[in-house]
């Protein structure tokens, strides 16, 4: 398995070898650019690995065009994109500037679907009742400045909920993650002392907690432990059926986590004429907009090289917009975009 | 890894001219070329990993220098990294995996050659065997239903209750913990600390407990006295072809360790493994001095494990020496 991974490595490596100064390309037109049998390679985030998967199998079936993909992380996608060695990335954060000057400037983010990460706690007192934070109520929890369950500050946010007078135990990701990447993203913008003493990243120095690795290490850690609290993907809250925290929105609302909160958060996304698509959608203005929402994209070339597999690739990302493809991903509980972000998306991929 | 018996070979048919190991077919020659390239390939293939190893570690060792190994920060944001923690992490879940494991396994191991009926002795050796074929991610997902919820609950309350007085068991009960983790690895090196010291203990002659039986010695004082001294260099190997195991599993460690860059005095604690931040974060490590700072804690992992081989060695070759026959015969 490993040398054909290479050897398609490879010959993604010699096709943007060989096209890579091209003219500048001549307009896709649709699926119809395409030829059957032509395979394209990916490799990225593996959050949306799921949604991907079902898109390039309905994608294939349609059209005849294989596309490969390997969900090894965002960080591996960034860099085997600079690198040449596929043909599209895909990430859960964008890039940084310095990246994108590494990889010569020539790449679009392309937004696919939305990902939200939810607060998640075990507190069997609770019952049903969902728990209310604002953002530097939850920054504080996991700096360590709230300690307890009965802080006054967690109860001023929770009028009439029985809160225990139980020690709070922080759980974090240890593995580095887009999930992480999100959930930093939106601490460091409600709270000053995250930003100047943790930051945002993949992986980031905790100030307090117990590390799970993945997903489910993370959800067993809460599970096991009265009184913990831990962050966790949308889809797997959804799935797993466990307890959402309302987190209040710059809007004054305290919005529950769904499909539907997270698209309005998108849709209150401000794209400046020239955007990138690099745009931060936590804590975003709007109302009904889930704070800690993101966009995960596919890193694709600028200035594609001529040839049958940059039409391809421009192919599969017409038909991806298309409502069909982003009813699936609802169906996978991916919020899908919204019509206006998927409109100027359109307008770009046909400028470029 | 460990000394094996060397079966000594003794030219029956001494016949004239050239002696028989010498002579040779052209099948034969063809034979021992292809040998002699996998015995070459081995340390060729460790050259290119050191070096490659260093050329990725580069990077780091340049701004970190050698205070990486004593500094305890690992701030991917701020690009401040040191790996103290994780050397103290991968030593101590080692460390405490070999003081469970080896008692144990020992005293399998002693049971099933000297003392167990012999309808037994094969079977239980098969099932315990069997334990080393389990993948270790199996051993990391029971370890996260099964292990530590029981331990959390009774064992570690229990620990605290009666040896509290010792810094080791004190603090919060967590679950996920150093103890949880050594615990973990005793199970997963048991197999072959068990295994190869059987094999040892079955390699010494009937004639030397023969020997102490006949002056007077009961079946445990023969054990203690003749049958484990005789055997103990190779019973070292046997440990420390566990510890080598011990040192670099990654997958079960890292789910129950706790995943924690400190180093606590408590074994409740969480703590951290070399093997187990590189296996976290190197996937989605993005940037460049984060990815080198990775590499940098791969290279001191493998000086690590050649630093506890050469001591093993060491130790091995100070045994054998003490007690001649004995650590000749393995």
């Amino acid at each position: 398995m490993p040398g054909r991974t290479l050897l398609a490595a490879l010959a993604a490596l010699a096709t943007v070898a060989a096209g890579g100064r091209g003219d500048p390309p001549p307009p896709a037109n649709g699926a119809t650019a395409s030829k059957p049998g032509t395979a394209l390679t990916g490799a990225g985030a593996t959050f949306p690995n799921p949604i991907y998967s079902k898109w390039f199998d309905a994608y294939a079936k349609e059209t005849g065009v294989r596309i490969n993909y390997q969900s090894i992380g965002s960080g591996g996608g960034i860099r085997q994109f600079t690198e040449g060695t596929v043909d599209f990335g895909a990430t859960d954060g964008p890039m940084t500037d310095e990246q994108i000057v590494a990889a010569r400037g020539d790449v679009l983010h392309v937004p696919t679907v939305l990902g939200a990460v939810v607060a998640t706690y075990n507190l069997p007192e609770l019952g049903k009742q969902a728990l209310r934070f604002d953002g530097p109520t939850l920054a504080d929890i996991f700096l360590g400045r709230l300690t307890r369950w009965n802080d006054p500050r967690i109860a001023a946010l929770n009028p009439g909920v029985a809160l225990p007078a139980a020690d709070i135990l922080v759980v974090h990701r240890s593995d580095g993650s887009g999930t992480t990447y999100i959930f930093t993203d939106f601490l460091s913008k409600v709270s000053p002392e995250w930003k100047t003493r943790v930051g945002h990243a993949t992986s980031v120095e905790w100030p307090v907690g117990l590390g799970g690795k993945g997903n489910e290490g993370m959800t067993q850690q809460v599970k096991q432990s009265e009184g913990a609290i831990g962050y966790v993907e949308l889809i797997y809250a959804i799935s797993n059926g466990l307890p959402a925290a309302e987190i209040r929105n710059p809007a004054g609302q305290f919005v529950a986590p769904t499909l539907k909160s997270v698209s309005a958060a998108a849709e209150g996304a401000q794209f400046g004429a020239d955007t990138d698509f690099r745009v931060s959608i936590t804590n975003a203005e709007g109302t009904g907009a889930y704070p800690i929402s993101s966009f995960t994209w596919l890193l694709v070339h600028r200035q594609h090289p001529q040839g049958p597999k940059a039409q391809a690739l421009r192919a599969f990302l017409a038909w991806m917009l298309e409502p069909s493809a982003q009813r699936m991903a609802a169906e996978l509980h991916y919020a899908p975009l919204p019509v206006r972000v998927i409109e100027l998306i359109q307008a770009r991929l046909r400028a470029s | 890894m460990t000394a094996l018996p060397e079966r000594a070979v003794t030219p029956t048919a001494a016949g004239s001219g050239t002696p028989l190991l010498e002579r040779g077919s052209g099948g034969d020659r063809i034979f021992q070329t292809v040998l002699t390239l996998g015995a070459v390939t081995i340390p060729v293939l460790l050259g290119f990993l050191v070096l490659e190893l260093w050329t990725g570690a580069r990077l780091a060792i340049g701004k970190f220098g050698l205070g990486f190994v004593t500094s305890s920060t690992w701030d991917p944001v701020a690009e401040q990294f040191g790996a103290l923690p994780l050397i103290f992490g991968t030593l101590l879940s080692s460390l405490v995996a070999l003081v469970i494991a080896v008692p144990l396994s020992l005293g399998v191991a002693i049971y099933l050659t000297e003392f167990a009926p012999k309808v037994i002795r094969e079977p239980v050796a098969f099932l315990i065997g069997l334990l080393a074929a389990i993948p270790s991610v199996v051993y990391g997902l029971w370890g996260i239903f099964v292990l530590i919820p029981i331990l959390r609950t009774s064992v570690f309350p229990l620990l605290r209750d009666t040896l509290g007085f010792l810094p080791l068991f004190q603090g919060p009960i967590y679950g996920p913990s150093m103890l949880a983790a050594g615990i973990i690895l005793a199970i997963m090196v048991m197999p072959y600390i068990m295994s190869v010291s059987r094999e040892v203990l079955l390699a010494v002659p009937d004639t030397q407990r023969e020997a102490a039986l006949a002056l007077g010695a009961t079946r445990w004082e023969t054990v203690v006295t003749t049958v484990v001294p005789y055997a103990r260099s190779g019973i070292i190997g046997a440990v420390i072809l566990g510890l080598g195991r011990a040192l670099g599993e990654t997958m079960a460690v890292t789910m129950l360790i706790g995943n924690r860059h400190e180093i606590a005095a408590s074994l409740f604690a969480p703590g951290y493994t070399m093997s187990a931040a590189i296996a976290n974060e190197f996937s989605e490590a993005v940037g460049d001095m984060h990815l080198s700072a990775l590499a940098y804690v791969a290279f001191l992992l493998f000086v690590v494990t050649v630093l506890v081989n050469a001591g093993a060695r060491l130790l091995i070759w100070r045994v054998s020496r003490g007690s001649a026959a004995g650590g000749k015969a393995l």
